[in-house]
C-alpha cells in the first residue's frame, strides 16, 4: 500500500521520478490538467520544461536522450497535443532513442465516442513505438511506468507511449508504488552468441587482407568506443561509422576512414567495395549506405553484430550473425583476436585518401562546408552538435570531425527536418556545461522555430548557426542531377530576416555575409553567454559531394558535379523531355 | 487460390493483451502480407493466448514477419510449421439448402467426411465437419451442387506432434 492516499495523476509522477525521470518536455491542455495539477502540487526533482509545440517536446526529449544516454519524458494532452507528438516519437524510434511519452486521453466512458479532442494516439502510434499502454485503472500505473521504463532503455531502445484517460488520473490508485513487472514476451539479450561464433570471427579477422569495421549508432549506444577503439588498433583494422556512429571512434584517428554511404567519404566507400571482410557493429545497413544492396561487400566475408536479431538479413544476408550488445561483445571478442597482416590495405587506403580527399570550393561567395570547417577548428571538434535535414546535415557530417559518441545528434533513419533546434535545447539540458551547436537549414528551422523561446527563457547557450540558401537545397540538387533541372517548389523566397526575429525573442543574432568574416562572427556568439543565432547567406546554389546517386553502388560515387547528368533513379522511367532533348 | 504465392502456417504464443492482435496484424500489413486464417485463443495458461495464423506471401518476407513478431514486447514466441510433423485441424459450418428430396443425398455425402447434422428444418441443413483444411475443401466442393446457402470455417488451428512444442 501507498504511504498516502494519491491520484493517479500524483502516482504516475511520483513512479516516473522513481524509475529515473529527471525531465519533462511538455505542453498542457484540457484532459492533461490533471497531470499538470499534480506537476504543479508535487514539486517533486523532475524538471518541467514547457515547449512550444509537441513535436518540439519530443524532440527536446530526444536530444536529451542522445546526449546524456538516459530519457526524458514527454507530457502533452490528447487529441492534436498527441498527434503533433507523432513526428518526434517516429525520429526516436527510427535511430533507436529511448523516450516516455504520456498523453492525455478522455475520460474512459467517452473512449471511441468522438469526445472534444479525443485521438486514438494508442493505433497511431502504433507502428511507431517499441510499445505502448492505454491506462485502464490508476491501479496499474506502478507497474506500467516500470515497464514503459525498462522497455525503452533496454536492449534496443526506442519509445513508449502511456495513454492516459483524465479520469484514470483523478482516481485513486492504492496500488503500491514499487510494483513487479509483468513482461513475460521481453527478455533483451545482451550475450545471445555462443563461444564458436566469437572464435569464427577471431579467425575470420585474423585471415582478412583487407577488413573494414561499420561502426553504427549500436556501438555508441552501448558506448563501446574504448572497445572499439582496441579492437581497431590491435588488428589494424580500418573504421568507418554510419551517419548516427559519428565519433564512436574519433575522426581524427589514423585508421578512421570517416563516414560512409550516399554522402560518405569517396575513400570510405572505396574501402567497402574492395574489402574481403565488412564487420558491422551496431549498424542496420540501410538503404543510404548499401548503394545497391545485391552488390553491397560482394566480395567479402559480411560479419553482423547487433541488438537486434531483426537487422540480420532484412536487407544484407551477413555470412555470420552474432546478436549482443556491442560493447559486451568486444569485451568477449578481444581476449580471442590475433593479428592478420593489413599493412598492404592500410597503405592503399592512405593513398585513396590523398587521391580523394574531402574538399570544398571557397571562391564564388560563402559555402556551407567552408563555415563548419572554421567551427570545427575553432572549437576543436569538442562542440555537441544536433543538425536538421538536408544539406547542411551532410556538410557537418563530413566537416565537423567528433571524436567521442553522443557529441552528433542527427535525425539519421527518418530524416526530420527541424530537429535541430529542439534537439539542441534538450542536449544543452542534459549538459549544461558543454557547448552545444544547432548547424540547420532555412528550410527545416522555421518548421521548428518557436522554440527559440525556449532557449531564452532558459539561458540556455546554444548557438544557431542557419544555413540561408533560400531553398530546400537537398532536394533541389537532386532536381538538377536527375531531373533536368526542373526546380519544382523548393524556392523559399519569402523567408523572414531572422536576425530581427531571432532578436525579436531576446538572443543575440547576427549576419555573416562574407568568408572574411567568419572567424569573427563565429567568434562572437562562441564567446556570448547565452543563446546567439548567425544567419549564414550561403551561396544560392551548392551541391553535397561526395555523392552515391540513388540506385547505383558505390562503386559510383561522384565526387563533384557531374558533366553528363546521371538519369533518374531506378524505377522511373526516364522520359525524353524537351530540356533533355534540346541538350542533347 | 494462386499458386505462386506459398501459404505459411504460424503460431504465436502472446501475452494476453488487448493490443497484441492489432500489433500482430499491422507486422503482416505492413509488409504487404495477407492473412488468410486467423484463430486467437486462450492457452493452457490463461493469462497467454495462442494464435494461429495462416498467411500468404514471399518466403523473405516471412523470414521478417517472424523475427518482428517475436520482437514484439508481447509475444512469447513465434514459429512457422510449414514443414513440420504437426497436427492441423479446422472446424466448419455448412448451411445446405436441401428440402425432404434432396435430403438423403446430402445426408450421404455427410456421413462419409464423417460431418455431423446439428440442425435440420423443412429446406435447409447445418453440417459440421471437422478436420484437415483439404478434407473440409473436398467436402464443401461436393456440397456446391446443392445451394450453400452459408458457410463459416474457423480456420487452421495446429499442434507439433510428439513432445515438441507447438
Amino acid at each position: 500500500m501507498s504511504e498516502k492516499q494519491m491520484i493517479g495523476a500524483e502516482a504516475l509522477l511520483q513512479c516516473l521520478e522513481k524509475a529515473g525521470i529527471e525531465i519533462m518536455f511538455g505542453l498542457p491542455g484540457g484532459a492533461a490538467i490533471p497531470l499538470f495539477d499534480a506537476l504543479y502540487q508535487l514539486k517533486g526533482k523532475i524538471k518541467f520544461v514547457l515547449t512550444r509545440h509537441e513535436q518540439n517536446a519530443a524532440h527536446e526529449a530526444d536530444g536529451y536522450a542522445r546526449a546524456t544516454g538516459k530519457p526524458a519524458a514527454v507530457l502533452v494532452t490528447s487529441g492534436p497535443g498527441a498527434a503533433n507528438t507523432v513526428t518526434g516519437i517516429m525520429t526516436a524510434y527510427m535511430d533507436s532513442v529511448p523516450m516516455i511519452v504520456i498523453t492525455g486521453q478522455s475520460v474512459r466512458g467517452m473512449l471511441g465516442k468522438d469526445a472534444f479532442q479525443e485521438a486514438d494516439i494508442f493505433n497511431l502510434t502504433m507502428p511507431i513505438v517499441k510499445h505502448s499502454y492505454l491506462l485502464k485503472s490508476a491501479n496499474d500505473i506502478p507497474r506500467v511506468v516500470k515497464e514503459a521504463y525498462h522497455i525503452a532503455t533496454t536492449g534496443r531502445p526506442g519509445p513508449v507511449l502511456i495513454d492516459v484517460p483524465k479520469d484514470v488520473g483523478t482516481e485513486l490508485c492504492t496500488a503500491a508504488l514499487d510494483a513487479e513487472m509483468n513482461l513475460p514476451g521481453y527478455k533483451p539479450e545482451k550475450r545471445g552468441y555462443l563461444p564458436e561464433t566469437l572464435d569464427f570471427i577471431a579467425d575470420a579477422l585474423a585471415k582478412a587482407k583487407r577488413p573494414v569495421i561499420i561502426a553504427g549508432h549500436g556501438a555508441a549506444l552501448s558506448r563501446a568506443e574504448k572497445e572499439l577503439r582496441e579492437l581497431a588498433e590491435k588488428l589494424q583494422i580500418p573504421v568507418t561509422s554510419t551517419l548516427l556512429g559519428k565519433g564512436v571512434f574519433p575522426d581524427s584517428h589514423k585508421l578512421s576512414l570517416e563516414g560512409l554511404g550516399m554522402h560518405g567519404t569517396a575513400y570510405a566507400n572505396r574501402a567497402v567495395v574492395e574489402c574481403d571482410l565488412m564487420l558491422a557493429l551496431g549498424a542496420r545497413l540501410d538503404d543510404r549506405i548499401l548503394g545497391v544492396p545485391s552488390m553491397f561487400c560482394r566480395n567479402a566475408v559480411k560479419i553482423h553484430v547487433d541488438i537486434d536479431p531483426t537487422e540480420f538479413g532484412k536487407l544484407i544476408k551477413p555470412d555470420f550473425q552474432c546478436q549482443g550488445d556491442i560493447k559486451t561483445v568486444l569485451q568477449d571478442l578481444l581476449p580471442r583476436v590475433k593479428r592478420g597482416n593489413t599493412a598492404e590495405w592500410l597503405k592503399q587506403l592512405e593513398s585513396y585518401k590523398k587521391k580523394w580527399p574531402l574538399t570544398y570550393a571557397k571562391k564564388g561567395g560563402l559555402h556551407p562546408p567552408q563555415v563548419i570547417d572554421a567551427l570545427n577548428k575553432l572549437t576543436g571538434g569538442k562542440a555537441i552538435m544536433t543538425t536538421d535535414v538536408g544539406q547542411h546535415q551532410m556538410w557537418a557530417w563530413q566537416w565537423y570531425k567528433c571524436d567521442k559518441p553522443w557529441q552528433f545528434i542527427t535525425s539519421g533513419g527518418a530524416g526530420t527536418m527541424g530537429f535541430g533546434l529542439p534537439a539542441a535545447i534538450g542536449a544543452q539540458f542534459g549538459r549544461p556545461d558543454e557547448l552545444v551547436i544547432a548547424i540547420v537549414g532555412d528550410g527545416g528551422f522555421q518548421m521548428t522555430m518557436s522554440d527559440l523561446a525556449t532557449a531564452v527563457i532558459h539561458k540556455l547557450p546554444i548557438k544557431i548557426i542557419l544555413m540561408n540558401n533560400h531553398y530546400l537545397g537537398m532536394v533541389r540538387q537532386w532536381q538538377d542531377m536527375f531531373y533536368d533541372e526542373r526546380f519544382s517548389q523548393v524556392d523559399l523566397r519569402g523567408n523572414p530576416d531572422f536576425v530581427a526575429l531571432a532578436k525579436s525573442y531576446g538572443m543575440l543574432a547576427l549576419n555573416l555575409k562574407r568568408g572574411a568574416d567568419i572567424p569573427k562572427v563565429l567568434k562572437r556568439a562562441l564567446e556570448h553567454p547565452g543563446p546567439a543565432l548567425i544567419n549564414v547567406e550561403v551561396v544560392m546554389h551548392e551541391e553535397v559531394y561526395p555523392m552515391v546517386p540513388p540506385g547505383k553502388p558505390l562503386e559510383e560515387t561522384v565526387l563533384e558535379h557531374p558533366r553528363q547528368k546521371p538519369g533518374r533513379p531506378a524505377g522511373r522511367k526516364n522520359k525524353p523531355t524537351a530540356a533533355r532533348a534540346k541538350k542533347n | 487460390m494462386s499458386t505462386s504465392v506459398p501459404t505459411h502456417n504460424l503460431s504465436i504464443f502472446v501475452a494476453n493483451r488487448p493490443s497484441a492482435l492489432a500489433r500482430i496484424a499491422q507486422t503482416f500489413s505492413r509488409r504487404g502480407f495477407n492473412i488468410e486464417s486467423l484463430v486467437v485463443s486462450p492457452a493452457a495458461n490463461s493469462d497467454l493466448s495462442r494464435m494461429t495464423i495462416t498467411a500468404k506471401g514471399r518466403e523473405a518476407g516471412l523470414e521478417q514477419i517472424i523475427m518482428q513478431c517475436n520482437k514484439l514486447v508481447d509475444v512469447l514466441a513465434c514459429r512457422e510449421h510449414t514443414d513440420e510433423e504437426v497436427v492441423a485441424r479446422e472446424l466448419a459450418l455448412v448451411k445446405v439448402a436441401a428440402d425432404s428430396t434432396r435430403r438423403a443425398e446430402v445426408l450421404q455425402i455427410a456421413d462419409h467426411f464423417r460431418a455431423k447434422t446439428v440442425d435440420l428444418s423443412d429446406k435447409s441443413i447445418v453440417l459440421e465437419a471437422t478436420g484437415s483444411s483439404e478434407k473440409i475443401d473436398a467436402m464443401v466442393d461436393l456440397l456446391r451442387k446443392f445451394k450453400i446457402i452459408e458457410l463459416v470455417r474457423t480456420g487452421k488451428v495446429i499442434m507439433a506432434r510428439g513432445e515438441r512444442e507447438t
